[in-house]
């Protein structure tokens, strides 16, 4: 079961702290990712995989990010993130030696410890990867505390695939599975194309002994649940990160309500059963 | 008709003809080959007659398209585990796409002219095999539904 | 821990006033009810005479009218508009400024010193409004500050219900006609031809100090038993109730057709959430201005019927007026009890009368409860 609180909550959750970017990198045509390091005077963030920050953009806005970086270095705080707004698009805007505002860390996280001695399988649908790839980092930092680990990764083309020289190098070097597909190929493009949940049926794993993370457009998390009951794993063993509308990040505004879970406090990670007849109503 | 290359083994393993009556497996071994595509080898081509539907053991296979203006497009892959084609199944028997061997491509080929040929004669058998194709049919369905929703696109299509 | 009896004391009208100068003295601002624009709302108060004496209501769905009483009663109404909530959780405020220069902007909280307020006229349901929001603000894992500086310089000045309105559901909720805690002093008035005054009891030490100041005397038996006897008449007169097991009935109506029906009569305006006294939502306000130099962040309320409240990746998951009834109505009868243990009505009927067209939940939750029972095996 994830824990609802993290490590240590910040203590003046509502004040956004000064951030530096160190590095700005575009990813695709609409996905970038920023490196941060605390401000002078500023202590690192640390943080669980799967959890967010809200960033703020002086004057513009502020938006939740999940943190897309590695946990266990924390002095470089990654945020990748797709610009749909005012705020991402003046983010995208930032340059080496700018600052942001950060509030966090915030939400629940990824049940890496929990994970341990099971196989662990992690379906990414697009921009889905970011927060799943601070899990990733944790599983390989421990690797041998697990079973098969498996990446399952769709992209909607090939020019829309994040990270891919990380991709080429876990699969190289680690004892990980890697298989990327995109629902629409190019000319050029010779690996799988179709949903990622056709990968799963491919994958071979154990379904009573897998933790299954799984993370991008709701309808794609829906099916890949289906999919993996298929398989035999139960929904307690899936865990989703789900998205709502948030403002204050730590339960107090309503807005990222879900029934009666608050998605920025007792998510954005849930064990799929606990949210799964929440997801089935329309427009809840 | 017994089993001149001896698949029925092989068939059996397959989670798609699990479940299926000895005599219907060897009836449908009778109707098999092993066969084998290089890579870029042309296993379909979309306009000609549907005379097989194969099995893939090994390999993927590139479902495409030819657009005159992009050349061919790859909509799908299906590989190791995946059964390639069904329009022998129903008039006109023709491939609706191209199929291409992305990779070295290993697959036991199922003459359709002589299986629909004996699914007219055993109903039965016909019945078996219509499920199973039907449940293709409607992952394959599912899958590209959910491809043409174009989820990770800007603005993704509501359900 | 030993509950602290106060004796309940009996003050004549006039000598109301002794109340009023002894908390000004201690440098209190007290707020109570005022009659202004045509309704009884929440205002300075500097002696009995700014009370709307001889004055009531008429209230029912979506209708709200002031009316002379035959007698000259303080607190002779039920609830207005206004409710005590934007004094501990205000409806805007600043969370912080910030300064750009070259690149490097500073955030600055400032300070926030809000007045001591003693609030006068804090009707049962408005106490268990307090209630609720305290366990909204201060009992979750991150507590409100804004809220706790305000909470923590109240003087609560309770008065039970004797003219309850007929959208008044309080009984049914648990939450009046009369009170038990949550004051620091607790008022029933007695008043007709013959007499006016005050049963007054203390809750607090605090409020036990001004009785004393004032020299109240020890209230008779028949005082107090003619107190209980309003107050039994005033649950007695209550002719809306909340039908039970609310929480449940919803839950599991998610998805029937009637939150349609009530959407077209729902107009989405909002004001069932702006008077209702536990709603707490808020939206976040990033400003700037013009020369992009200082930006300010502020906090406001909001209220889940706006089209945007949850917006997401351009567009909104509850779209239609249905959806945003629904959410309204189950956060606050079914949701809340799993957010924070109890419900989140407390049956002051504020949602039936300022409503436009009158919607009113005790019926519409009685209509998904008849629903509920036909569907049941």
């Amino acid at each position: 079961m994830t824990a609802a609180v993290p490590h240590a909550p910040p203590a003046a959750p509502m004040t956004p702290h000064p951030f530096v970017v160190q590095r700005a990198l575009p990813e695709t045509d609409d996905t970038f990712t920023l490196e941060l390091a605390a401000d002078r005077g500023f202590e690192p963030l640390a943080f669980r995989p799967g959890q967010f920050n809200m960033l703020y953009v002086f004057g513009v806005g502020e938006v939740p990010i999940s943190i897309s970086g590695d946990p266990a270095t924390p002095q470089t705080l990654v945020h990748t993130t797709r610009v749909v707004g005012a705020t991402t698009r003046a983010m995208r805007q930032l340059k080496r030696g700018d600052q942001l505002g950060v509030r966090g860390p915030f939400g629940t996280a990824w049940p890496v410890e929990e994970a341990e001695g099971q196989d662990v399988l992690f379906v990414a649908g697009g921009i889905g990867l970011a927060p799943l790839r601070p899990a990733l980092y944790r599983v390989l930092s421990r690797r041998e505390r697990y079973g098969r680990v498996v990446l399952l990764y769709g992209a909607r083309t090939p020019d829309d695939i994040l990270f891919r020289r990380e991709l080429r190098n876990w699969r190289a070097d680690f004892d990980l599975e890697v298989h990327v597909t995109v629902d629409r190929a190019t000319r050029e493009w010779r690996g799988n194309v179709g949903v990622v949940t056709a990968l799963i049926p491919r994958v071979p794993f154990d379904p009573r002994n897998t933790v299954a993370l799984t993370c991008g457009p709701e309808v794609m998390m829906r099916f890949t649940v289906l999919e993996l009951q298929r398989r035999g794993v139960e929904p307690e063993h899936v865990h989703v990160s789900l998205e709502r509308n948030m403002k204050c990040a730590i339960g107090l505004c309503g807005h990222c309500q879900l029934g009666a879970e608050f998605v920025c406090r007792d998510g954005p990670v849930f064990p799929y059963a606990r949210v799964r007849r929440l997801l089935d109503v329309r427009e809840l | 008709m017994t089993d001149p290359h001896g698949l029925a083994p092989l068939l059996a393993d397959h989670p798609f003809f699990r479940g299926l009556k000895p005599e219907h497996l060897a009836t449908i071994a009778g109707c098999a080959s092993n066969v084998r595509f290089d890579a870029g080898a042309m296993i379909a081509r979309e306009g000609d007659e549907a005379t097989q539907f194969y099995v893939i053991r090994h390999g993927t296979v590139a479902v495409e398209s030819f657009a005159p203006h992009a050349g061919p497009v790859t909509i799908q892959t299906v590989s190791a585990g995946d059964i390639l084609g069904w329009s022998w199944l129903l008039p006109p028997y023709n491939w609706q796409f191209s199929a291409r061997a992305q990779d070295l491509v290993r697959a036991i080929a199922l003459d359709g002219t002589c299986l629909r040929g004996k699914c007219e004669a055993d109903h039965d058998l016909g019945y078996e095999l219509l499920k199973r194709f039907a449940e293709i049919v409607a992952q394959r369905l599912s899958a590209t539904r959910l491809q043409l929703l174009d989820l990770y696109g800007q603005t993704p299509a509501r359900p | 821990m030993a509950t602290v009896e106060y004796t309940a004391t009996l003050v004549p009208a006039p000598r109301l006033q002794a109340v009023f100068d002894a908390l000004i003295r201690r440098g209190w601002t007290v707020l109570g009810p005022v009659r202004t624009d045509g309704v009884i709302a929440y205002g300075p108060v500097a002696s009995t005479a700014d009370l709307p004496e001889g004055w009531g209501d008429a209230q029912d769905g979506g209708q709200y009218r002031l009316v002379r009483r035959d007698d000259a009663a303080w607190f002779g109404f039920a609830v207005g508009p206004h409710s005590w909530k934007r004094y501990l959780h205000p409806p805007a405020f600043r969370l912080f400024r910030a300064e750009r220069t070259d690149g490097r902007f500073t955030v600055d909280p400032g300070i926030d010193e809000p007045p001591r307020l003693a609030l006068l006229g804090v009707r049962p349901c408005e106490l268990a409004a307090i209630a609720r929001q305290d366990r909204v603000f201060l009992g979750g894992p991150f507590a409100d500050p804004v809220y706790r500086r305000r909470r923590d310089r109240l003087f609560v000045m309770a008065v039970e219900c004797t003219a309850p309105a007929a959208t008044c559901f309080c009984a049914s909720m648990g939450t009046g006609p009369g009170a038990d805690a949550g004051y620091d002093l607790k008022l029933t008035e007695l008043v007709d031809a013959d007499r006016h005054e005050f049963v007054i009891v203390a809750g607090s030490r605090a409020g036990a100090d001004i009785l004393d100041e004032v020299g109240a005397k020890p209230a008779s038996q028949d005082a107090l038993a003619e107190a209980s006897r309003r107050m039994e008449a005033a649950a007695a007169a209550m002719c809306r109730t909340m039908p039970g097991d609310a929480r449940g009935v919803l839950r599991r109506q998610l998805e029937h057709p009637l939150w349609e029906e009530i959407a077209r009569r729902c107009l989405a305006c909002g004001n069932c959430t702006m008077v209702c006294p536990t709603c707490f939502c808020t939206t976040i306000e990033d400003t700037t201005d013009l020369t992009g130099r200082s930006a300010e962040r502020w906090r406001r309320w909001d209220s889940c019927f706006t089209a945007e409240f949850s917006y997401i990746h351009g567009g909104s998951v509850r779209r239609g007026t249905a959806a945003r009834y629904r959410q309204w109505l189950t956060h606050k009868l079914a949701g809340w009890h799993d957010q924070f243990g109890e419900s989140g009505c407390v049956g002051c009927g504020r949602c039936i009368t300022w409503c436009p067209v009158g919607i009113d939940l005790t019926a519409e939750v009685a209509a998904f409860r008849t629903a509920d029972a036909a569907s049941s095996p």
